[in-house]
């Protein structure tokens, strides 16, 4: 078996911080592979939300957006965008979200608006989506994201989903930002630390990829290598065509 | 109330005017391209657009000119990337610029939940700590007068016109649909205008059968419009499925202006209705789209009384 990619080491890294986890919404693309992979490995109890309405989906494909129909087709309830936001998420039944960003900071605000200036950016990105309220009320918030000194910023040029700093009500910013470097954790202060590295990769590598300087845990560790196992379902069951296998 | 089913063009003809809020909702399932396509047709103009996700049919939308303004909470073109026209409007303000008011999606939600509801406004917890206040004034905060403390607030969205898609409905416009939802019913409530597209005109015993699947009431709707078909190459749940291969190519055809420009003179300008943008489609790429098969619900029983 080929060795695993970074981004496969991503989403493996990602999948198994879902252990012990009940209640999950989901994203599209590597979210949904991580969920995918940790329903079939450390948290097979998984119930998977979907932001447009899907409510302990069971995909007999891999769905293409979030809004997919085959995430209808056998869910066990869809609902309305206002229920699925204020019953489910801000009535706090979710226990663990994952969030993309285009930039993230060193205290996890995270940015999905624009590149530069707000009123004249240099590039408009899709924006918030469900992303602010997900941060803001999940018990717990993952991300997932590509990191290097374009994405991991001293400081956001717009904070799209509030981090560590300020009166977050539940969830307080990230709990966990996994990479295709590492997996990042927040300190007391709110300040992202390298919790662990992914095999092959060292702290210059971490260093050369982050805006600001990185804090490193008194007890790093390194990421057990993808299984096997993982893998096997990874490449056959979950992403068949080798999008992020390549 | 009567017979309110009309043709897509005499529809748009009389309920969208220049000037409108328009809200074509839909969330990636029952999005009607149809009813884009007309207004784009029928040259509209200054209209503000709305709707949780602007995706590729307002991307043609604002590359046509009939928009000034966009109310949303997510742009993009789902799985693929960017919404190229609409990004050249606010990037670069080309061919000219264009308002934004932007929201997150559970912001949008409340918004319509407040038009719906006749409120002045909604409380939601979101926004704490992010830029997006700054960003649109209109997001606000209040005191909780019970307990004190700080909580935002968004203000009522009321379309002129609201154009919903569904599996069915009757000559009065009585609407069931099934699957995901979206804000369908927030923005039909909320709006003073509402057009209902169908895949099916059906009997009002049919709506009658099963009364919880009506998600919008013919009391509220003006037209209906029975076009099959009306979404590609977004989804209609049980009928067929999302044409990602379009979404793909709408990257490339919106990353340049011309191509753009000919892709609209050829399947909209250049095409009488929507019956003749699916000619064009073909039947084997129709046929593409169609479920593996059948996935029926077991039927439940409301009972005889009286």
């Amino acid at each position: 078996m080929n060795p695993p990619t970074p981004w496969e080491t991503m989403i493996v890294a990602s999948s198994r911080q879902l252990a012990g986890e009940r209640v999950c919404f989901v994203g599209i693309g590597p979210p949904n592979l991580a969920c995918g992979l940790a329903k079939r490995t450390v948290a097979p109890e998984l119930v998977l939300i979907y932001e447009a309405g899907g409510v302990g989906a069971r995909p007999a494909r891999q769905p293409l957006s979030i809004g997919d129909p085959t995430l209808v087709s056998g869910a066990l309830s869809v609902t309305s965008m206002f229920e699925l936001f204020a019953y489910y998420l801000q009535r706090g039944l979710v226990d663990v979200a994952f969030l993309g960003a285009s930039q993230i900071d060193r205290h996890g605000n995270i940015n999905t608006t624009v590149i530069g200036d707000y009123q004249s950016p240099k590039v408009r990105l899709p924006g918030s989506g469900g992303a602010c309220e997900i941060a803001l009320n999940a018990a717990k918030v993952f991300v997932i994201m590509q990191q290097s000194t374009r994405s991991f910023v001293d400081r956001v040029d717009f904070v799209t989903s509030p981090g560590h700093q300020g009166s977050a009500q539940r969830g307080g910013g990230p709990a966990v930002v996994v990479t295709q470097l590492g997996v990042y954790r927040f300190d007391e202060s709110g300040e992202m630390v390298l919790a662990a590295l992914h095999p092959g990769v060292d702290r210059a590598a971490v260093a050369e990829h982050t805006g600001w300087e990185m804090q490193i845990s008194p007890d790093l560790a390194e990421t057990a290598e993808p299984t096997a196992d993982e893998l096997r379902l990874l490449r056959q069951e979950l992403d068949p065509e080798g999008v992020y296998s390549r | 109330m009567g017979d309110k089913v009309t043709s897509m063009r005499q529809a748009v003809a009389d309920l969208v005017r220049n000037g409108d809020t328009l809200a074509i909702e839909g969330f990636t399932h029952l999005i009607c391209f149809a009813a884009g396509h007309e207004v784009i047709r029928q040259r509209k103009r200054d209209l503000t657009l709305c709707r949780l996700t602007p995706d590729v049919v307002y991307d043609q939308m604002v590359a046509a000119g009939v928009a000034t303004k966009l109310v949303f909470s997510w742009l993009g073109n789902p799985g693929v990337g960017s919404l190229n026209a609409i990004r050249r409007r606010i990037e670069r303000a080309d061919p000219e610029p264009i308002e934004i008011e932007e929201y997150s999606h559970f912001g949008m939600v409340c918004r319509y939940m407040a038009g719906a509801a006749d409120l002045p406004f909604f409380p939601l917890h979101s926004y704490t700590g992010s830029d997006l206040p700054a960003a649109n004034p209109r997001i606000a905060e209040v005191i909780d007068p019970y307990d004190g403390r700080p909580v935002h607030v968004v203000p009522p969205l009321r379309p002129d016109v609201a154009i919903v898609h569904a599996q069915r409905a009757d000559a009065e416009g009585n609407t069931q649909m099934w699957g995901l939802l979206g804000c369908q019913r927030e923005a039909a409530f909320a709006a003073a205008r509402v057009i209902v597209v169908c895949e099916e005109l059906v009997d009002e015993e049919v709506i009658r059968s099963d009364p919880n699947r009506t998600i919008i009431p013919g009391l509220i709707v003006d037209a209906v419009v029975v076009e099959p078909g009306a979404c590609h190459p977004s989804y209609v749940q049980g009928h067929y499925d999302r044409d990602n291969r379009f979404y793909v190519e709408w990257d490339a055809i919106s990353r340049d202006p011309a191509t753009l420009a000919a892709w609209l003179d050829e399947w909209v300008y250049g095409t009488e209705d929507h019956a003749g943008y699916l000619t064009g489609l073909g039947e084997e790429r129709w046929a593409s789209l169609a479920p593996g098969g059948p996935a029926m619900s077991a039927p439940v029983d409301y009972g005889r009384y009286g």
